[in-house]
């Protein structure tokens, strides 16, 4: 079917929508202006959430001061926290609800905020009572506070009552929550930061920590002060690469290779803490029998890293007395994701450092609210507590809890990605949407853009017009980060509290508020007559409460007395849970049986099975595509494209690649290359660098568009996960024709 | 009130990871908004990603004071080389271009020299300076011997730095491995050498990329 409703690639350069670049100007250059007040709360951006005080002034937020008392980061900041503030009293800002409307300007025109509310309520009751309850889909995201996320949830298993919701962790955590689930039956990082401070050997596989997750840094860095070595497994020599003990240049798609031929070594050597394993895990004799195969010869011929390096780490991982493995999207992002991490785990456990001081494991969570927002059922076979929805204990006492007939709650819906091919099968006609911007953020992004197209009815809530939201018939003005308050869950699994530094500008609302609108107008406001996040949170208290993930013993203000509350937290006693799996430990599943979540308290050594990314390269796309971050942006970029003084790090992306490449291409460093897949096409200027491998190129993903590279990456998913994989796929380069450098200048 | 002399400024380049958050975070400070006083480098982007921030060392001997024909240029008694007082400065340039560190900017607008005044708002009053407060990898850091010694055992810590002829001391540290033996920085030597121009073994990159390595 053909697009149905505008929204080109790239907005014109009068949109009044933007995309704007902000910089600071009026009070906030002034100098000697003294704030009315200083608010503590957290950056909104990536999983860290590091502690930030915002300084405002006639209820416009107009700088930061480092924030020297959370434990955390103590004042440590990256960029994008330090220039976060200029989201706020932005060009871009939508002070209105908007529909769509060819003749005005930007495509949309301003209505009243309970008129909006009234059609998207009209709208989503036509399409279930025509199409069924599933015929409305919801599309969430883990950038919300964990009191949002939750609404949304009940939202849309109670209020809506469809199968239909996903979130944008489909791009993000499920691959390590779906294989922390299998090993460990709980998914949250086993150890908080401080057990990396005096961990012998730190394990970094494909996390970016340097531009990602940047102030772990600081904590590699102290940790190798006293001692430790730190070994990166990455295609590229990113910055924390550039120091590090031992590079294992690791060619995209192949981890688990890798993993299972560290596990052999062990074996072959005895680095296996055997009374460890005996004691506290199952599987151990299978899984070596399934590693006998990845020989130091045969893993170094699939990862593509020197025999010796494999055999040096394996010597350092084995003999290690303390130890932390870090892992992120990097062996996350793939078609078998959850099969890189537990190759993972599996090192981890056969080691037996785990649930003991400076032996940790984490996976480095992407979003601010990463961890929070995957376990209180935006996710589409999840209830609060992280509880499975398909549970029918788990469905009776959520019922019970929300008030409804436990019947009329529906069964798990399908993945993000899924959610669209049923829009292609006119199975899925409405969809709602926040915090969530798929035209950029997921693979073969055409496709997903011409989905929106053939929607009957689409409202976005947004604070900007995302790229997303442009294919939107209506718009609700949502709130920033800094509007609202609420909680998140970190990397750590500790619990903050973001408090609200100013007001919704307009007719702006906080999300929780638009949620509940939509449900009065609906008619079905039963649940949703919340006063506020507090209230949103005493109900999740008791809906987690008996779950894996356990907030009852948790309140607002044990968060601010402790700095944060790392669950489980069972009662008002317990100061929570910092390291999971400690010897000795109890938890809801094992009820005293041992350390992990299983009714035997023992962790699962799980066969991790290798397999070539999706799609391979050959003859004619003979090079890896990856994809990444840069340090300057995040995510999708709605927020961070809108900051000038980020945007002037990183104005474009580009193409990375190496001299060897290069010169078999004639490519030189500035020069317009493009990049093709089976998808799409991209034209950018090239950056010929050593800090490659010879056989990948790497494009950074936060821009939308023709300078979109998901556009051209691959929809092929996890079949455990779902998750795309965007870290490798086949492609080819050349230099640019002069028609494509016109029109990628243009 | 001085900055207090038991704390000290130290650049350890090793752990700089070229994020700018030191550059953005010192165009918030209250004096100077909207322009940075720092500037971060990459040594060679096509072969490596170390990057270096450059803020003011603050030399004993200023020559930046030394060039200034106005005189606009003080070093107060904490050490401390203060940014151009505005009443005085000709714009002329002398201490942009005379800087061996090459921290001095013309702020063209004004007609005014700029630099790191190791933000005295603060530091004058006990405080950390912005850049180091934020700096996620603490490649700048900011504190006392003490704190420096427990948090850097593998570290050193130098203030010499000879450029050419011109040797001088500063108040901010630069952190080099403990089993430097030197305790001069000698800046502009692999300039001065024979083989500079010759292309340098890159142990880390050398082969690193091979397919199935010997």
């Amino acid at each position: 079917m053909a697009e149905a409703r505008p929204g080109s690639l790239d907005p014109s350069p009068g949109d009044p929508f933007g995309p704007h670049a902000a910089y600071s100007s009026g009070l906030r250059l002034d100098t000697g202006v003294e704030p009315d007040r200083i608010v503590d709360t957290h950056c909104c951006f990536c999983g860290q959430q590091c502690g930030i005080r915002l300084k405002v002034k006639d209820e416009q937020v107009i700088g930061f001061e480092p924030r020297y008392d959370f434990p955390f980061n103590r004042g440590m900041l990256c960029p994008k926290g330090i220039k976060r503030y200029l989201q706020g009293s932005h060009p871009d800002r939508l002070l209105h609800a908007y529909e769509r409307d060819a003749g005005s300007n930007g495509g949309f025109r301003a209505v009243g905020y309970e008129q909006a509310i009234e059609r998207a309520a009209g709208e989503i009751k036509r399409i279930q009572a025509t199409h069924g309850r599933d015929a409305m889909a919801v599309l969430s995201g883990a950038s919300l506070t964990t009191e949002k996320a939750y609404l949304v949830g009940k939202f849309a298993h109670m209020a809506l009552a469809t199968s239909n919701i996903d979130y944008n962790g489909r791009l993000c955590m499920v691959s390590a929550g779906a294989g922390n689930n299998k090993a460990f039956g709980v998914d949250r990082a086993a150890n908080p930061w401080s057990d990396i401070l005096g961990a012998e050997v730190i394990w970094i596989s494909g996390a970016n920590v340097a531009e990602c997750a940047p102030i772990t840094t600081d904590y590699v860095w102290q940790a190798r002060e006293r001692g430790a070595k730190v070994i990166v497994v990455d295609p590229r020599l990113t910055p924390i690469a550039r120091t590090c003990d031992l590079f294992l240049p690791i060619k995209p798609g192949r981890d688990v290779a890798l993993f299972n031929g560290i596990l052999h070594l062990m074996i072959e050597h005895g680095w296996i803490d055997r009374e460890f394993v005996a004691r506290s895990t199952v599987g151990f004799d299978e899984l070596a029998q399934s590693v006998e195969e990845w020989t130091p010869d045969r893993t170094a011929r699939v990862t593509g890293i020197a025999e010796s390096a494999i055999r040096q780490a394996a010597e350092w991982w084995g003999s290690a007395k303390t130890s932390f493995l870090m892992h992120a999207r990097g062996i996350e992002h793939s078609s078998h994701g959850v099969q890189n991490v537990l190759g993972a785990i599996n090192i981890v456990l056969a080691s037996g450092r785990i649930g003991r001081e400076f032996c940790g494991y984490a996976t480095i969570t992407g979003q601010g609210n990463g961890q929070g927002g995957r376990e209180h059922g935006q996710k589409c076979d999840q209830l609060p507590g992280a509880r499975k929805l398909a549970d029918p204990a788990a469905r009776a006492y959520i019922a019970g809890v929300w008030g409804m007939p436990v019947e009329e709650m529906p069964q798990p819906g399908v993945d993000a990605y899924e959610i669209f091919r049923r829009i292609e099968r006119g199975e899925i006609k409405g969809l709602l949407s926040l915090c969530f911007n798929p035209v950029v953020s997921l693979p073969d992004s055409d496709y997903v853009r011409r989905m929106l197209g053939k929607l009957d009815f689409f409202v976005a809530i947004d604070f900007f017009l995302s790229e997303t939201a442009r294919h939107a018939d209506l718009v609700l003005p949502g709130s920033l980060h800094e509007e609202d308050e609420g909680t998140v869950t970190t990397s750590e699994g500790r619990l903050i509290k973001i408090n609200k530094a100013i007001a919704c500008p307009g007719e702006a609302r906080e999300d929780w508020r638009i949620v509940q609108d939509l449900a009065r107008a609906l008619g079905r406001e039963r649940g949703f007559t919340f006063s506020g996040p507090r209230a949103i949170f005493d109900e999740l208290r008791v809906a987690s409460k008996g779950g894996v993930a356990d907030y009852s013993g948790i309140s607002w203000e044990k968060i601010e007395r402790q700095q944060g509350v790392f669950w489980p937290c069972t009662s008002e006693e317990h100061i929570g849970t910092p390291r999971l799996f400690e010897p000795g430990s109890w938890n809801v599943v094992a009820q005293g049986n041992g350390p992990f979540y299983f009714p035997d308290g023992k962790a699962r050594l799980n066969v991790a099975a290798y397999a070539p990314p999706a799609e391979d390269v050959d003859e004619e796309f003979p090079v890896i595509l990856t994809t990444g971050r840069v340090i300057s942006q995040f995510l999708s970029g709605t927020q961070t494209r809108r900051i000038g003084p980020l945007l002037d790090m990183d104005p474009q992306p580009f193409i990375e690649l190496h001299p060897r490449l290069a010169a078999q291409l004639a490519i030189t460093d500035g020069m317009w290359a493009t990049a093709e897949t089976r998808r799409g096409r991209l034209t950018l200027k090239a950056r010929v660098v050593a800090t490659i491998r010879p056989d990948t190129i790497f494009v950074p993903y936060h821009w939308p568009g023709k300078r979109s590279v998901n556009r051209l990456t691959i929809a092929a998913q996890d079949p455990i996960s779902k998750i795309p994989e965007y870290k490798a796929c086949a492609a080819r380069l050349r230099a640019a024709t002069e028609d494509e450098v016109r029109e990628a200048r243009a | 009130m001085p900055v207090p002399s038991d704390l000290s400024f130290y650049i350890d380049p090793a752990r700089c990871i070229g994020c700018n958050a030191c550059v953005q975070a010192c165009t918030e400070c209250d004096t100077h908004k909207g322009v940075s006083m720092i500037q971060l480098d990459f040594i060679d982007r096509s072969r490596s990603t170390q990057t270096v921030p450059v803020i003011c060392m603050h030399c004993d001997q200023p020559t930046c004071a030394e060039v200034c024909p106005a005189d606009a240029i003080k070093r107060s008694e904490d050490g401390i080389v203060q940014t151009a007082r505005k009443a005085r400065c000709i714009a002329c340039n002398n201490c942009v271009l005379a800087c061996p560190f090459g921290v001095p900017k013309m702020n063209d607008a004004a007609s005014l020299m700029m630099k790191c005044d190791m933000c005295y708002d603060r530091t004058s009053l006990g405080g950390k300076p912005m850049c180091a407060s934020v700096c996620p990898s603490q490649a700048l850091f900011y504190g006392s011997r003490e704190e420096l010694e427990l948090l850097r055992p593998n570290s050193r810590a130098i203030d010499s730095f000879r450029f050419g002829a011109q040797v001088v001391s500063t108040r901010v540290k630069m952190l080099v491995p403990k089993g430097f033996a030197e305790n001069l920085l000698a800046v502009t030597a692999p300039l001065e050498r024979q083989a500079a121009s010759a292309a340098v073994a890159d142990p880390l990159l050398a082969n690193m990329y091979e397919e199935n390595p010997a």
